[in-house]
């Protein structure tokens, strides 16, 4: 297209008509028109014409800013115009650099070089500014290596708003290019001393940024920093100096001693919110360790908890929040101001008292906070309710529960919480039911009340965020049938017709769970009847010999399924077994024609099992039919299995359990699964999650193996050709969770029964460890339950190793100046404030001699500055103290080393040597 | 350090969006959507911080400010005090004030330019570098003087010179060739129409036009 004709600058839009012109723009067509005006600003930007050039880069620049739309092609037309005469070309030329410019891949900003030199050395004070201000927005390496020495005039500039500017674009560019320290950091120390409160502000803001990733190499700066902090009245300055103070303190001790002094006066006089908030942050995360401060800090937290203004609240409870991890006492002080907090109407607020409160729990305040707790969730609104769930859940079941003592109080609680109106954690209540279900053994007659009030609850049904919560408690009353008092009233709650309600994959743990209550019943039934001729001897064979001492060793709670089980047999006649089994079979019997497959296999289990044990027991309730003996011999030899199989006891699984798996031979692991990971790795199961998977194959696997060939195996043939199927396919994945091995498995176990005995030890050693050292609990009447873990479960590397090279390399060159500074300086004796004389501890005695010999101080100085940037610094300080000339050798030599090391690729390097050699005090003397 | 700076209005609306460090434009667009959707749901009289994790990171904080139509946003890290930003964006907001004499919505929305010298003037490269709403207005103030002078001419201003232009050549032009004449100004009016139809104000500086035309045609 040719260049813009005289109309399109005649009648050119200016930025005015533009935003008018889109004002005014119907909804819905404003895309139409923005492509349509960018068309013009195309046609109108390659005008010679200065001022259109303008105007169209104008609008350009707008629509490019409000409307997000792209205008890199534009880079060059910015340039161009920034060399305009005009300023206001000027201006908009620059403004639409900084706006649009990316400084790592936009190529015309080499470009701009030339220009913003000239600008930077020209007379016109806005000029200057212009492109200081553009330079900090678009620096790059390449401008802040090329426009250091122009940068560093202007940074003793007579005219105050320049020099404050150019301090502030000093930040990007030592960003950008450390050696730009080495040239400019000098001078911008130089302005610390300075009395407009302009350039100190910019200065002291510019420190706070630059102590902000590598403190340490600014301690040497700390007097200057002082003189500040107890001299200027300036707000913004103070809290500035009061960052950069947080900073320091806690490398150097006797800083903090120093200046925790005039900042309990700062925060005794000062009337600003803003400073006085400050002193408080920096004096709980520095300098907590003086006890009085810390005091006084807390009792204006008190101050600022009790104000109306809920900024002044919000910032109050964070600031507890610090106490917190440090001084449990404080908060707990504050509690009641805290707990008020929680109905705040502000949501920023409640959410921060809920962590302070959550904070404060112990093993012995749980039970009442939690009662608070859902007190409140009940009343507040969905949102900040689930926050308080999800809270409780997470504290009460960090670190394996470790703050829950009384776990039938827990489990009735989490019953409590599912019950909540607005719930919707389930997945969490859930996953608690059912790891507490394993790892607490004496947890589990209560968690069997809790699941049954649960399940026989129909009206619960109806909301699907509490499906999940069903399922574990159908799960929990079908796993721990024998702890419950009424089998066959679960039965009917697992079989109630509203369960048609519940998703295919939690009715399928339904069904199973009935599975399991029917198998239950049927075994009582026939154990109860002790029909020895029923039972044939070698059913006890030497295999389930073994298989019953396992149950024994992991400790399956036969005590406490005596006294269950008895009042199950004031049911248990053969006509209430057969009602059941009936009931059983009316309502599953639909399901066989389900679509969902999960159901349909599940139920089809069912049925079959029915199919099965029906004939016995009409058998023997009509007591003659002789032929069908063989078919009777068999249902209770099948019975007695498959209710043995289920009896074992389930455990968590450990994660690293599946590295304890051998690959077997001839199986390739295909490289690409790692990809997998990559790609579903946010989708990983939780752990606990494929319970009924697991164990249902278990089963399978079992009665296959032990009906193969047998008549009665075709009433599930098919469904276990499926699974077997299935399991040929996928059965590595399903890693049996307890430490048992199905025979048709070829895998060894994750971790034989051995295994888990000693977990087990160990976690009770530890437990009484745990009392021993405690032993504080006389108000506990019954002894906390061992809840199982492994050690290895929560292992997790993090690699945090990765320093930030950038700011190793400021800080490198900060150490080499600031040392070449001290040495040129020191001479001048502004480092000498009389306070310095007071100084205390084991150091003075060689401040004193050292007064005396000018050389000696330089030296025994430069072993503690040299440390500044170094690692070594804890063990130098060891040795600074002895003082030794021998040792001050080694320190140097020490310093050279980390030198080198640091910037060995710097071309200054023998430079630095030179002033490290040169080098004088470095650590102030009031530190002393 | 401040990270950033939005103003926008209580419809989401942005009036201003300045990053200090480089934000591709549908970032940006993306990022006034997400924190327009956090400030609706916030009732009147809390307080005013945001949680932004999501959206910047876990250091970074943002405050805003309810003021008539619009929501001024500050993000900023740890290196600033919270409410120290709060003044900041008070101070900010007076500045305003100073400078388009009780500010509303539509001087934002018109001075996108010197929206951004007064803010350049109060933060640069995130670092504050000015608190008082004088000498920020004061400093806009000698910036903006020549700046105002170079102004193009407003569009009605154009377009009355431009027919009046027309007019007195007309009456020249007139006597050597009338249909010549007739192409031209037809050309010139097709032109701007396309453009200025829209303007009320223009659409009668056209009517006139096509009524002084078409008494020479």
């Amino acid at each position: 297209m040719t260049g813009p004709s005289l109309m399109d600058s005649l009648f050119q839009r200016s930025i005015d008509d533009l935003i008018k012109a889109l004002r005014l723009t119907p909804p819905g067509t404003e895309t139409a028109f923005v492509a349509k005006a960018i068309d013009e600003i195309r046609r109108e930007i390659k005008s010679t014409d200065p001022h259109t050039k303008a105007a169209a880069l104008q609008k350009l620049t707008y629509l490019h800013s409000l409307h997000g739309l792209d205008m890199s092609w534009a880079a060059f037309h910015s340039v161009e115009l920034s060399s305009s005469s005009a300023h206001s070309h000027k201006r908009t030329a620059y403004l639409s650099a900084a706006l649009a410019f990316n400084p790592a891949t936009t190529d015309v900003i080499l470009l701009l070089t030339h220009q913003l030199r000239k600008d930077l050395s020209s007379p016109n004070v806005h000029d200057v500014s212009l492109a200081l201000s553009t330079l900090s927005s678009i620096c790059n390496t390449d401008l802040a290596r090329d426009l250091t020495p122009e940068l560093f005039t202007l940074l003793s500039s007579s005219k105050v708003t320049v020099r404050k500017k150019a301090i502030a674009t000093v930040l990007r560019v030592f960003e950008c290019y450390p050696d730009a320290v080495r040239v400019c950091f000098k001078r911008v120390v130089e302005n610390l001393e300075n009395s407009d409160l302009g350039i100190l502000s910019a200065v002291v803001g510019l420190f706070c940024e630059l102590t902000e990733n590598e403190p340490r190499s600014y301690l040497p700066l700390a007097p200057e920093f002082y003189k500040i902090l107890v001299d200027c009245k300036n707000n913004w300055v103070l809290i500035k100096v009061l960052k950069i103070f947080a900073k320091l303190a806690p490398l150097e001790p006797r800083l903090g001693k120093r200046v925790v002094e005039p900042i309990c006066e700062i925060m005794k006089t000062m009337g600003a919110k803003s400073l006085v908030f400050e002193c408080v942050r920096t004096i709980l995360t520095s300098l907590s360790e003086h006890d009085s401060a810390v005091k006084l800090a807390v009792s204006k937290v008190r101050e600022f908890l009790s104000e109306d203004d809920p900024n002044l609240k919000y910032l109050g409870l964070q600031a507890l929040a610090i106490v917190a991890q440090k001084d449990i006492l404080a908060v707990v002080e504050n509690k009641d101001l805290v707990v008020k907090a929680l109905s705040d109407s502000d949501l920023n607020i409640r959410l921060e008292a809920l962590r302070l409160v959550m904070c404060m729990v112990s093993e012995d305040n749980v039970m009442e906070i939690c009662r608070i707790l859902i007190s409140h969730a009940l009343k507040s609104d969905p949102e900040f309710c689930n926050e308080i769930l999800g809270f409780i859940l997470l504290t009460c079941g960090r670190n394996y529960y470790e703050v829950v003592f009384d776990f039938d109080w827990y489990v009735l609680f989490l019953g409590e919480m599912a019950r909540v109106p607005h719930c919707q954690k389930g997945d969490e209540i859930a996953t608690q039911l059912i790891d507490i279900g394993m790892r607490v053994k004496d947890a589990r007659s209560q968690l069997v009340n809790v699941a049954r009030e649960l399940v026989i609850d129909p009206a619960l049904l109806g909301n699907p965020f509490m499906h999940a919560v069903l399922s574990a408690a159908a799960w929990v009353s079908g796993e721990y049938i024998k702890l419950s008092r009424n089998p066959f009233e679960i039965m009917e709650a697992l079989l109630q017709p509203r369960t048609s309600l519940l998703n295919p994959s939690v009715r399928a743990i339904y069904i199973h769970s009935a599975f399991k209550v029917l198998m239950f019943c049927v075994h009582s039934y026939l154990k109860l009847n002790g029909e020895e001729s029923l039972i044939p001897s070698t059913l006890i064979d030497s295999e389930l010999v073994s298989d019953v001492e396992v149950d024994d060793h992991n400790m399956i709670v036969t005590n406490g399924q005596a006294p269950s089980a008895s009042s199950v047999t004031h049911h248990l006649t053969q006509e209430s077994l057969l009602a059941l089994v009936n009931l059983v079979e009316i309502n599953l019997g639909p399901l066989a024609g389900s679509n969902e497959v999960e159901v349909l296999e599940r139920s089809t289990n069912v049925l079959g099992l029915i199919k099965l044990i029906k004939p016995m027991l009409l058998g023997s309730l009509n007591d003659g039919e002789g032929d069908q003996t063989k078919g009777e011999l068999k249902a209770p030899e099948t019975v007695k299995l498959i209710f043995d199989s289920y009896s074992e006891d389930l455990g968590p699984v450990s994660v690293n359990a599946q590295e304890k798996v051998p690959i077997p031979n001839g199986l390739v692991l295909k490289e690409n699964l790692d990809d997998l990971e990559e790609i579903c790795g946010d989708m990983k199961l939780p752990l606990l999650t494929s319970f009924s998977l697991v164990r249902s194959q278990f089963a399978e696997a079992s009665n296959s193996a032990e009906w193969q060939g047998k008549e009665e195996s075709e009433l599930s043939t098919e469904s276990t050709s499926l699974l077997a199927e299935h399991r040929k396919r996928h059965g590595l994945y399903y890693l049996s969770p307890g430490n048992r091995v199905t025979t048709s498995n070829d895998y060894p176990p994750a971790h034989d029964p051995n295994d888990k005995a000693i977990d087990e030890d160990e976690d009770l050693a530890k437990l009484t460890e745990k009392s021993l050292v405690t032993g504080k609990k006389p108000s506990q009447s019954k002894p906390r339950p061992m809840v199982v873990k492994f050690d290895d479960g929560e292992v997790t590397t993090v690699a945090t190793n990765r320093t930030e090279v950038k700011a190793g390399l400021i800080s490198g060159a900060v150490n080499e100046v600031l040392l070449g500074d001290e040495a040129t300086t020191s001479s001048s004796s502004r480092r000498k404030p009389p306070k310095s004389r007071r100084g205390t501890g084991d150091s003075n005695v060689s401040i004193t001699e050292s007064k005396s010999d000018a050389s000696k101080i330089d030296q025994s100085e430069h072993s503690k500055a040299g440390l500044g940037g170094s690692k070594h610094n804890g063990h130098g300080k060891e040795r600074r103290r002895r003082n030794s000339g021998k040792d001050k050798e080694h320190d140097r030599k020490d310093e050279h080393k980390s030198e080198s090391v640091a910037h060995g690729k710097h071309r200054s390097r023998h430079r630095a040597d030179k002033a490290v050699e040169a080098q004088a005090p470095v650590i102030p003397d009031f530190l002393l | 350090m401040i990270r950033g700076v939005i103003i926008m209005n209580d419809q989401g609306k942005p009036r201003l969006i300045k990053f200090y460090e480089f934000q591709p434009p549908e970032k940006q667009q993306e990022l006034v959507r997400s924190i327009y959707r956090v400030l609706c749901s916030r009732a009147e009289n809390v307080s005013n911080f945001i949680k932004a994790d999501s959206l910047f990171g876990p250091d970074v904080r943002l405050v805003y400010k309810t003021f008539a139509t619009l929501y001024f946003v500050f993000i900023f890290d740890k290196s600033e005090n919270e409410l120290a930003v709060i003044d900041l964006m008070q101070v900010f907001v007076e500045t305003l004030n100073k400078c388009f004499r009780e500010v509303c919505e539509l001087d934002i929305v018109f001075n996108f330019y010197k929206v951004h010298t007064i803010l350049d003037e109060i933060i640069m490269g995130g670092q504050v570098l000015e608190t008082s709403s004088e000498e920020v207005a004061s400093a806009v103030d000698a910036i903006s003087r020549p700046l105002s002078l170079s102004l193009s001419l407003p569009l009605s201003l154009r377009v009355c010179v431009c027919a009046r232009a027309l007019v007195s050549s007309c009456e020249w032009v007139l006597r050597c060739n009338r249909h010549l004449l007739l192409q031209l100004s037809l050309r010139v009016l097709e032109h701007g129409a396309q453009k200025y139809l829209w303007l009320n104000s223009t659409e009668c500086f056209f009517s006139s036009l096509y009524f002084l035309l078409f008494r020479f045609v």
